[in-house]
């Protein structure tokens, strides 16, 4: 109350917000979730060539719990979105989602009886990366979409 | 046509010509390979004499087909390798539309018990004697037959579930 009425309504919240989003969008750990041939180029993103590690997003986590994007990186059968799902809902809040590749998105050259014609149709996709697989240079670019979404929310006025 | 048969494959077909003269429809060779063409009630015994006879010991695949034809609609194909003579023989036999059955090799080669899944799996073709005829691939309570040509390429909408998108409700 008294911070407020000498700086201005908002100013600690607004700057406490920058701060967590600065920390948050330079530590988006990935769940990779590889699933045919685009891992290999999520592996490359990985890479000392590619290096992530700039955007300090090198630390692939196999646990759902201790991730918070995650890269969907190749064709969904039906069988494996249940799987898929179920890992989504144990990634803490706040988490975001990269769908990776044609087949990722929308199907892709699968269409047909047995795979998901996009995994948009489950999960809540931040950033759609096209490509057959994508160069490890258009997943970074979907990261950095995914850092410039991050640094726009209201992460600490939400809880208010 | 003039069949061009190595020696031991010639051993075989005339083995076959012999001992089973009434179960073989026809012998053609395409491609290199040498197809036999069978009666199906005759399939189990047939593949037993070539396993023991001819040590035929390997069964590498075994493959459906729909012909789409009003009769014997259905072929079924085994694809049988010698491995101490270095051969390949394809036997073949033909289905009805209606009730396609046929006997279940897996007494002779346990390596059939996952190939005949995958072929009742994918066109309804049923391994009578089989111990565990369940689908292996698609899931277990999907009513269709994918590779039946009537089966539309994408699928039918709504005959596999999605996942829930609320979590902690299956």
């Amino acid at each position: 109350m008294g911070i407020e009425s000498a700086m201005g309504e908002g100013y600690l919240t607004t700057k406490l917000d920058t701060l967590v989003n600065w920390a948050r969008s330079n530590a988006a750990w990935p769940m990779p979730m590889g699933l045919a041939c685009c891992a290999i180029e999520m592996m490359a993103f990985a890479g000392p060539r590619y290096d992530v590690s700039r955007f300090g997003s090198e630390v692939f986590r196999f646990s759902p719990r201790q991730s918070d994007v995650m890269i969907v990186a190749g064709w969904v059968n039906y069988k494996m979105a249940h799987a898929i799902r179920r890992i989504w809902d144990q990634m803490p809040d706040p988490k975001w989602c990269i769908a990776m590749g044609a087949c990722a998105s929308t199907g892709g050259m699968h269409r047909c009886y047995g795979v998901v014609q996009g995994c948009d149709n489950f999960l809540p996709v931040d950033a759609y990366i096209s490509g057959c697989p994508p160069r490890p240079d258009a997943i970074i670019h979907a990261l950095m979409k995914i850092q410039d979404k991050i640094r726009t929310e209201h992460s600490v006025m939400l809880d208010t | 046509m003039e069949l061009e048969l190595t020696p031991e494959l010639k051993k075989v077909i005339d083995g076959l010509s012999e001992k089973h003269s009434g179960n073989v429809v026809n012998v053609y060779q395409s491609s290199g390979d040498t197809f036999v063409h069978v009666e199906a009630d005759a399939i189990v015994e047939i593949c037993r004499y070539l396993k023991e006879e001819h040590r035929f010991i390997n069964l590498a695949d075994i493959i459906g087909t729909d012909r789409f034809t009003s009769r014997e609609r259905f072929e079924v194909i085994y694809n049988l390798v010698s491995l101490r003579d270095l051969q390949r023989l394809f036997l073949k036999v033909r289905l009805e539309e209606e009730n396609p059955v046929i006997d279940s090799v897996t007494p002779v080669w346990k390596a059939a018990n996952w190939f005949e899944r995958e072929t009742y799996d994918m066109f309804g073709i049923r391994f009578e004697g089989h111990p565990d005829l369940r689908r292996i691939l698609m899931p277990e309570d999907f009513e269709y037959y994918p590779l039946r040509k009537e089966f539309p390429l994408i699928g039918i909408p709504g005959s596999i579930e999605l996942p829930s998108s609320e979590p902690d409700k299956e």
